[in-house]
C-alpha cells in the first residue's frame, strides 16, 4: 500500500511502486482529469504539481511521492492562481478540443505561483512542455495574461 | 442507456451547468471552486433536466434536435460529433437563436447512432458523420427551422391560453410575452400545451437583422467542463467490471501474426487474458488487464512471430524513387483546357515537390470501449463517423447495424482520424472485445507509439509542375501531375464509376488561376500502407505545390506575387475579396525591416476561401521564426466569429507544425517515428501571432475547419524563398536542414 497526499486528502492505492501517478490517479483513483497523451514526459498532458512545481506525472512512480502534496486539475482551483487560470481560460475561449487543457492550466497556474508578471519569453520557457494539437497556444498566452492582471 | 448512464458519459453539457460559473464563464462573486461542487452535481443534474413532469406535460419535442422541459431546459440533440471544432455551440446558436431562447438555458447532448434521424445530409442519404467542415453549412437551414418551430408552438400554446392573436406575442431570452395583456411565461410553462398542438409543417425564419446570437460570440458551451478536468473523453470511461485492452500490432503494414506466447504475461497478476485479434485491417494481439499499466507490462512479456512475407518493406527513399520514375510519364487526365503543348510558351518553369505522409497525432491517443451483450453491441468513444462505425462492428459480429449503440463522446482532437472509412480503432475493440472481454466491456487503449504507427495517414505524395511563359512573360500554360495513393479506393466511399479519386487532386484539378492551357493528372500507386483524409484532405498538398510554384513563377516573370494573383483571378471574386483583405490588413508592399520578408497563399476548400500573408524574419543562415500571420477569410455568414478566428488559428498551428517538421517515414516498410520527440509537432513558442478578418457576407455558412490550413505552408515557403534565395520544394522544411524558433 502507497499512501498519497492528493488535493489534500491522504489516499491509499495498491498499485505497485513503480505505476506511474499518472495511471493511479486515473485508473485507480478515479481522478481522471489529468490526462494521457505520450506516456514520455513529451506532450504535458499528465502535468500535475507535486509540491507546488509543475510535474509530468506520466513518468513518475508513485514509490518516491509518500509524504509530498500532489495536486491536479480537479483542485487546482481551490487556490486563487489556480482559481484566475480557470476564469482566464474559460473567458478566453482558449479549449478547442480540451485535451490537452487540464496539463496546460497546471503549468499556467505554476508559472503564476512563481512569476506574477510572466513576458512573453517566460511563457514560452513554461508553456513549450505543453502541446496543443490543436494549437489554441494564441489563447493560451492571452488567458495567461489574463489571469496576470486579474491576481495584480 | 438510462438517464444516469448518459450523465456519466458527460455527453451533456453546458457552461451554466457548474453552478460556480456564469454564462460568460466567470465566476460569481464569493463563490468557491472545490472539486466537489464540480464534479459531482453538474453532470447527474444535466441528465434530468429538459424532461417533462406528470404536473406540468411536455417535453416539447418536436422533431429531433431540440427538446424543452418544464424545468425551462432547451436540450439541443447535436448529430455532429464535437472534436474540438466548436460545433455543438454552433449548432445550439442556430437553434437558440430561432427560438429565442437565453442562451443560459441551453445544454447539448450527443446524438444516438441513428443515421435515419441524425444522417448528415451533406454525406447523402442515411450517413451519420461528421467531417469536409461541413457541419454548419448542412445544419444552416435544418437547425434554424427547428428552432423556430419549437418557437411558433410555444407562441401557438401562449395564445390559446391568453386568447390573443399569435401575431400580438413576442419572445425574448427564453421569455414569451403579450405586452397588451401585461401576460408573460417562461417556456417550461407552455411546453405541456404546446406539446398538445399539430406540429407546423412552414415556420417563418428570422430576418438576419433580428439574430440575437447569429453572428455573435456565444461563449462556447463546453468551456467550462474543458477547463475543469470535467469533461469527459472515451479515455475517461470506467464502467463495471470494464478490462483494459493494450494491443501487439503487426511491425509492418500487410504481416500477420503466425502465433504468440503469452505464459508469462499471463502469470501477472491483474491480466485477464491475452488473445488474438481480426478484423478487415489488422491482426495482432491484445492483452487485457485491470487496468492501463497492468496490461502495457504485461504487454512486454509476451512473444510473437509475424508472417511478414506479404509485408510492405520499402523505405521511403524507395517509393520516392518510383514516384519520381512514375512522374515521368502522363497519368489518368483530372482536368484539362486548352492544349499544353500548342500554348506559344518560349520557356518554361519546372519544378517538383515531395510529401511525406502525416500523422494525425491528435492529442487523445485512439481509444474505444466495446460491450458486447446478447442484444448486439454497445460503443462508448468519440465517434465521427457513426455509420460505418455501426456498420463495421454490425459486420464483425454478424449482427445489424441498428444493434449497434453508440454513445458518442468528446474526442480529444481528430483531424479526420476518429473518421476512419474502415472504423479501424473501433473495429479493433470490438474484436478484443469479441475475443477476450467474457462478456465485459473493453476499453481498448492505444498507447502514443501504437497510435503513431497505426497507419491512415495522410498519403504522400510527389508532384511536379511546368509553367510555360510567353515572349510577353504572360503564364500561358500550366501542367501538374501528381503521384499518391488513393484515399478513397477500396473503401466503400469511394464514388462507383470515377477513374479517379478527386480526393488526390481537389486543391489541383480546380485550380483558380486563368491559365488558358491546363493539364493536369495523376498516377495513383497502390499500397498496403494505410491512408487517410488529414485536415483539408488533398488540399494540404495541392495548395503547397500550386501556391509555391505560382511564386516560382511571380519571381521567373518578375510579377509581384499578390499582382499576379489578382490578375489570374478575374473570375474568383471571393478568392480576390479575400486576398485583398489579407494584403491590405498586412500591409502588403510596405517596407520591412532587412532580415524579413512576407509571404503569400491563397486556397479555396470546403467551399470557403481564405488568403494569408505571414512575416517571418530569418535569425540565422538555416533558421527562421515566424512572426505573424494575416487571414483574409471568406465563409460566408458568420454564425460565430469567435469561433471562425478558432478555427483559423487552429488550423495555422497544425499546418505550420507539419510544413515545419512532421513527417512519417519508413525504413524497411517500419514507421520510424513512435512519439512527439522524432514527430515534432509545433509548440507555444513556434506559433506565430493571428490575425483573422472576415469578409463581410450574407451568404450562407461554409466550411471553416479546415480552410484555414492550406495557406500556411506556401505563405512561408514564399517568405524564405525571398530571404534565402531557395524555394523550398520538400515536406517538411526539416529535411532542408531549415529550422524554427
Ligand atoms: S503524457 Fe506525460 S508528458 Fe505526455
Ligand atoms: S485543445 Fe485540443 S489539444 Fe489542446
Amino acid at each position: 500500500m502507497t499512501t498519497l497526499d492528493v488535493n489534500g486528502k491522504k489516499l491509499e492505492t495498491d498499485a505497485s511502486p513503480d505505476t506511474p501517478l499518472l495511471w493511479v490517479l486515473r485508473d485507480n483513483l478515479n481522478l481522471t482529469g489529468t490526462k494521457f497523451g505520450c506516456g514520455m514526459a513529451q506532450c504535458g498532458a499528465c502535468t500535475v504539481h507535486i509540491d507546488g512545481r509543475a510535474t509530468r506525472s506520466c513518468v513518475l512512480p508513485i514509490s518516491g511521492l509518500e509524504g509530498k502534496k500532489i495536486t491536479t486539475i480537479e483542485n487546482v482551483g481551490a487556490e486563487a492562481v489556480g482559481k484566475a487560470v480557470q476564469e482566464a481560460w474559460i473567458a478566453e475561449n482558449v479549449a478547442q478540443c480540451g485535451y490537452c487543457q487540464s496539463g496546460q492550466i497546471m503549468s499556467a497556474t505554476a508559472l503564476l505561483a512563481g512569476n506574477k508578471q510572466p513576458t512573453d519569453a517566460d511563457i514560452d520557457a513554461a508553456m513549450t512542455g505543453n502541446i496543443c494539437r490543436c494549437a489554441t497556444y494564441v489563447r493560451i498566452r492571452a488567458a495567461i495574461k489574463r489571469a496576470a492582471a486579474a491576481l495584480a | 442507456m438510462n438517464d444516469k448512464q448518459n450523465a456519466f458519459t458527460g455527453s451533456i453539457v453546458h457552461a451554466d451547468s457548474l453552478p460556480d460559473f456564469n454564462r460568460r464563464g466567470l465566476l460569481k462573486a464569493g463563490a468557491g471552486l472545490t472539486l466537489a461542487v464540480m464534479a459531482g452535481p453538474v453532470l447527474t443534474a444535466c441528465a434530468e433536466k429538459g424532461a417533462g413532469t406528470a404536473a406540468t406535460g411536455g417535453p416539447l419535442a418536436p422533431g429531433a434536435f431540440v427538446r424543452i422541459g418544464a424545468d425551462n431546459v432547451v436540450t439541443v440533440t447535436a448529430r455532429n460529433a464535437e472534436i474540438g471544432q466548436g460545433i455543438y455551440t454552433g449548432l445550439s446558436t442556430l437553434i437558440a437563436d430561432e427560438l429565442d431562447a437565453d442562451w443560459s438555458q441551453v445544454v447539448v447532448e450527443a446524438a444516438p447512432a441513428n443515421p435515419a434521424v441524425y444522417g448528415n445530409p451533406a454525406f447523402g442519404p442515411n450517413m451519420q458523420g461528421t467531417g469536409g467542415s461541413n457541419s454548419i453549412a448542412s445544419s444552416w437551414d435544418a437547425m434554424r427551422q427547428a428552432g423556430a418551430t419549437a418557437r411558433t408552438l410555444l407562441v401557438a400554446a401562449a395564445a390559446q391560453e391568453w386568447k390573443v392573436p399569435a401575431g400580438e406575442i413576442t419572445v425574448s431570452k427564453g421569455v414569451v410575452s403579450h405586452a397588451g395583456k401585461n401576460k408573460s411565461a417562461k417556456f417550461g410553462e407552455l411546453v405541456g400545451v404546446a406539446a398538445k398542438l399539430p406540429v407546423p409543417k412552414d415556420v417563418q425564419l428570422k430576418d438576419p437583422k433580428a439574430y440575437t446570437l447569429i453572428g455573435k460570440d456565444a461563449a462556447r458551451v463546453d468551456a467550462v467542463a474543458k477547463s475543469t478536468g470535467t469533461a469527459v473523453y472515451t479515455q475517461d470511461i470506467k464502467l463495471p467490471g470494464m478490462l483494459v485492452a493494450v494491443v501487439i500490432a503487426p511491425p509492418r503494414f500487410g504481416a500477420t501474426l503466425k502465433r504468440f506466447d503469452a505464459a508469462a504475461a499471463k502469470a501477472m497478476p491483474g491480466v485477464s487474458d491475452v488473445v488474438a485479434f481480426k478484423h478487415s485491417v489488422r491482426d495482432g494481439v491484445a492483452v487485457l488487464a485491470k487496468d492501463y499499466w497492468t496490461a502495457k507490462k504485461a504487454r512486454e512479456l509476451v512473444k510473437v512471430e509475424w508472417d511478414e512475407s506479404q509485408a510492405y518493406k520499402l523505405s521511403t527513399e524507395k517509393q520516392f524513387a518510383e514516384y519520381k520514375a512514375l512522374a515521368a510519364k502522363p497519368g489518368v487526365e483530372a482536368h484539362k483546357e486548352g492544349d499544353v503543348a500548342k500554348s506559344g510558351a518560349v520557356r518554361y518553369v519546372e519544378a517538383a515537390y515531395e510529401f511525406p505522409y502525416l500523422a494525425h497525432a491528435a492529442m487523445e491517443p485512439l481509444n474505444c470501449v466495446a460491450h458486447i451483450t446478447a442484444n448486439g453491441c454497445e460503443l462508448w468513444t468519440g465517434a465521427q463517423l457513426q455509420s460505418m462505425d455501426q456498420g463495421m462492428t454490425a459486420a464483425l459480429l454478424g449482427i445489424k447495424p441498428e444493434q449497434v449503440k453508440i454513445n458518442t463522446l468528446f474526442a480529444g482532437g481528430s483531424f479526420g482520424r476518429r473518421s476512419n472509412p474502415k472504423s479501424d480503432f473501433v473495429q479493433e475493440a470490438v474484436a478484443i472485445a469479441k475475443a477476450g472481454g467474457n462478456g465485459k466491456p473493453v476499453k481498448l487503449v492505444w498507447s502514443r507509439e501504437d497510435d503513431m504507427r497505426g497507419g491512415f495517414y495522410r498519403p504522400a505524395f510527389f508532384h511536379t509542375l511546368k509553367a510555360g511563359i510567353d515572349a510577353k512573360g504572360e503564364l500561358v500554360s500550366w501542367q501538374h501531375r501528381l503521384v499518391g495513393q488513393s484515399i478513397l479506393e477500396g473503401t466503400p466511399l469511394m464514388p462507383p464509376g470515377l477513374p479517379i479519386d478527386p480526393l488526390s487532386v481537389e486543391g489541383a484539378a480546380n485550380m483558380p488561376y486563368a491559365v488558358p492551357n491546363l493539364l493536369v493528372d495523376v498516377h495513383t500507386p497502390k499500397s498496403p500502407v494505410t491512408v487517410q483524409w488529414w485536415r483539408s484532405v488533398g488540399s494540404t498538398h495541392t495548395a503547397f505545390s500550386t501556391e509555391s510554384f505560382l511564386d516560382e513563377v511571380a519571381r521567373a516573370t518578375k510579377k509581384d506575387p499578390v499582382e499576379l494573383r489578382r490578375s489570374l483571378l478575374a473570375k474568383h471574386p471571393h478568392h480576390l475579396e479575400a486576398l485583398n483583405l489579407a494584403a491590405e490588413k498586412a500591409g502588403w508592399g510596405t517596407p520591412l525591416a532587412k532580415g524579413r520578408a512576407r509571404g503569400v497563399a491563397v486556397h479555396e476548400c470546403f467551399g470557403s476561401v481564405v488568403a494569408q500573408v505571414v512575416e517571418v524574419t530569418q535569425l540565422a543562415a538555416n533558421k527562421y521564426k515566424v512572426d505573424r500571420v494575416v487571414c483574409g477569410v471568406h465563409c460566408g455568414r458568420q454564425v460565430n466569429p469567435n469561433i471562425v478566428a478558432m478555427q483559423v488559428e487552429s488550423a495555422i498551428g497544425l499546418g505550420l507544425g507539419a510544413a515545419i517538421s512532421g513527417g512519417i517515414t519508413l525504413k524497411d516498410g517500419a514507421v520510424v517515428q513512435s512519439n512527439f520527440h522524432d514527430y515534432p509537432v509545433l509548440r507555444m513558442n513556434q506559433m506565430p501571432a493571428v490575425e483573422v478578418h472576415v469578409v463581410a457576407s450574407e451568404d450562407k455558412p461554409t466550411g471553416i475547419g479546415e480552410p484555414g490550413l492550406p495557406p500556411i505552408g506556401p505563405a512561408v515557403a514564399n517568405a524564405i524563398a525571398l530571404l534565402s534565395g531557395k524555394p523550398l520544394r520538400k515536406l517538411p522544411f526539416s529535411t532542408a536542414g531549415v529550422s524554427f524558433a
